[in-house]
């Protein structure tokens, strides 16, 4: 009779059905990342094993998510509740189009990140577990883009904040302390206000359950509680994406780690907060958002002119690139200050800017851990990131500079490359929503950043070697380019590889976007009518 | 420290602390207890044994790096996740043997296997911590 009542209670407790094996995919890029992360701190010492190790599991890695974006663009949203408990009190995971389109672009760059960092990162480094670190950071990053529980969210936010900060102080110099300190500060004060959040939200949904908070907010009559917890969430989401006010964190501390770290906070941290402040803003509270639209709007604005004006100011190649990151928030921003996609005239504004700042946050990942990786081979050539002292790199490395303009083009979003359509899709929608001077934003800001863009090629890479124009004669001169270039030695190959890897992505998705617009766009859709994410949680329960 | 009273006690004062962390350990299925709080104790004692007799000797007596600890744990606790996908049921679902060793049922579970891993990676961490800051102090 017990045994019966229990597996009657069971029955009620737990989901039944069995699992198809690639349904796996939407749990595995966290299991990789644990697995090989431990493996790796277990032989901490053994330093010459790490890459060994770490390449062929951040190829795991990319597998995986790989796998699950398949698996997502071809039967749509999955859903896996841990450890069987039916939703909405399980913890579940669920992937939706931009979730895997998210994660698969993170596992691309650590790939790329990974095989830059075997060749620039010493063994002293190594052995204070730069690979272990970055497998947890990883782990944190792929699991904030899976999870479909925001308390969930709220714990991959302190996963990856754990490996960021390992990461930032391995080599124990004055100034990474420093910056570490900034970062530490402002990303805790971050996430304690998620946290309070979480509490107020739970408090008024009795739910942490991403679907089940859809629809219980839709159902909400009195809305003035969810006004406050979405100003309560965005200020802790713009504080992790650098949004103005916000922002001055990241340019205190982004230029104070190696080259290959800097890459990798660039391209994903900032965008886990933007991540998060569309699912959250744009998914679970659609009304309310549309509501304070104008407030975003002025975020937006101010977070990319801001940025652009601080590029423009900048004597070193790292803090170009900082502000460079800001300019790219503020752009995927502004899908925050469109017009609710209510069917009719709306609609249009909201599915092309969504498409778009999915896309431009794909472009930003991508771009901007190149740009830094770029940037760590230009110091290393010329042996300084000042851009008082750069120079003459154009000359002694024609395919180098080739590739730093391929991705300064980029970046400010100038065709035929990846920056561009997510820009013109943007700034189409600005226009359809009734919002002319946020065009006009998108392309000032668009505008300063090429010509701090050129700025940096024309003193960085076009114009010779300052030290050397100061010579009289031509053997003098040869003689002084000849020592700096040749005192840095030759670059390894192995640098190389991931830079043409970033670099052609970019150049594909300028020449060839409809692929990638594809995908967006089913992701756009997902976030603005949440149907099938609902569905897909909720399937054989409701 | 060199008072002899807590040099001589601190050996028994680890040895009953390590033994009772295990106990907290195994009972945490269904009473208060558990790998968290069971990790916690038995770092606690390897910092007293520290704090009395010098970070070498336990060194020496856990054999393992505390981190190499910390990472064996992780790894057994996602693979006691893993091995529901060998079943076909979602990630980290419990799944139960009970053999009989000497005339004895005993309950194997998923669930064990995880809050062991946690216990050692709570061993790890925090002795990690504790045994570097006491380093610090000698010196």
């Amino acid at each position: 009779m017990a045994t019966e009542s229990l597996s009657a209670l069971k029955a009620e407790a737990m989901t039944q059905a069995s699992v198809a094996p690639i349904d796996y995919a939407v749990i595995m890029p966290v299991i990789v990342c644990f697995l090989f992360g431990a493996a790796l701190l277990m032989m901490r010492k053994k330093v010459a094993w790490h890459p060994i190790v770490a390449i062929p599991g951040l190829v795991c890695l990319l597998a995986a998510d790989l796998a699950l974006l398949w698996r997502v663009a071809t039967g749509g949203p999955v859903t896996m509740m841990m450890g069987g408990w039916k939703p909405p009190f399980g913890i579940a995971f669920t992937a939706d189009m931009m979730g895997a389109i998210f994660v698969t672009v993170a596992g691309f760059v650590a790939l790329c990140a990974g095989i830059y960092a075997t060749a620039s990162v010493p063994g002293s480094e190594r052995r204070y577990g730069f690979f272990p670190f970055l497998f947890l950071m990883m782990g944190g990053v792929s699991g904030a883009f899976v999870t479909g529980d925001i308390f969930n969210l709220y714990v991959w936010f302190e996963v990856l904040l754990i490996g960021s900060f390992g990461l930032l102080i391995l080599g124990s110099q004055h100034e990474q302390l420093d910056g570490a300190t900034k970062y530490c500060f402002l990303n805790l004060v971050g996430t304690t206000l998620f946290l309070i959040a979480t509490g107020y939200l739970y408090g008024i949904f009795g739910t942490l359950n991403m679907a089940d908070i859809a629809e219980k907010a839709k159902a909400m009559e009195d809305t003035t509680p969810i006004f406050t917890l979405a100003v309560l969430y965005f200020v802790s989401f713009s504080m992790k994406a650098a949004a103005f006010p916000l922002q001055s964190w990241l340019p205190a501390s982004y230029h104070t780690p190696r080259f290959v770290t800097s890459a990798l906070f660039a391209g994903l941290l900032t965008k886990v907060g933007v991540y998060a402040a569309i699912r959250v803003l744009l998914m679970l509270f659609p009304p309310e958002r549309a509501e304070m639209a104008p407030l975003f709007a002025w975020v937006a604005a101010l977070t990319m002119v801001f940025g652009a004006f601080g590029a423009l100011a900048q004597s070193d190649l790292r803090r170009f690139l900082n502000y460079a990151v800001i300019v790219g928030i503020g752009n995927i921003m502004v899908v925050l200050a469109l017009p609710a996609a209510v069917p009719g005239e709306g609609g249009l504004a909201m599915s092309v800017g969504l498409s778009g700042a999915i896309l431009y946050a794909v472009h930003s990942i991508v771009v901007m851990t190149a740009l830094y990786l770029a940037a760590g081979v230009a110091a290393h050539l010329a042996g300084t990131s000042s851009l008082h002292e750069m120079g003459g790199l154009w000359r002694n490395n024609p395919l180098f500079a080739a590739v730093m303009l391929v991705l300064l083009f980029a970046v400010s979003g100038l065709p035929p490359f990846s920056g561009f359509w997510p820009k013109v899709a943007l700034v189409r929608a600005t226009i359809a929503g009734d919002l002319p001077w946020l065009a006009a934003s998108i392309l000032v800001s668009g505008f300063l950043l090429t010509i701090a863009s050129a700025r940096v090629f024309a003193l960085g890479f076009w114009r010779p070697l300052p030290a050397a124009s100061a010579a009289d004669t031509r053997a003098e001169k040869n003689a002084i380019v000849a020592e700096r270039f040749t005192a840095a030695g030759p670059e390894k190959a192995l640098s190389a590889i991931p830079l043409l890897a970033l670099c052609s992505f970019v150049v594909i998705a300028g020449v060839w976007p409809q692929w990638l617009l594809d995908l967006t766009d089913a992701a756009a859709n997902g976030i603005i009518d949440p149907a099938p994410y609902i569905t897909s949680v909720f399937g054989g329960v409701r | 420290m060199r008072t002899i009273i807590f040099r001589f006690t601190a050996p028994y004062l680890t040895s009953l602390m390590v033994l009772f962390s295990i106990f907290v350990l195994l009972r945490g299925h269904n009473e208060p207890g558990g790998g968290f709080i069971g990790g916690l104790i038995a770092a606690s004692a390897f910092a007293i044994y520290g704090i009395a007799c010098g970070v070498a000797p336990v060194r020496r007596a856990l054999y393992f790096h505390p981190m190499t600890l910390a990472g064996g744990g992780l790894i057994l606790a996602v693979l006691s996740g893993v091995l529901s996908i060998v079943f076909g049921i979602e990630f980290l679902t419990g799944l139960w043997a009970f053999p009989t060793f000497l005339g004895t049922e005993v309950a194997l579970s998923t669930p064990l296997f995880f809050d062991i891993g946690v216990y050692l990676v709570v061993v790890g961490a925090i002795s990690t911590i504790a045994l570097a800051l006491e380093e610090r102090e000698d010196d």
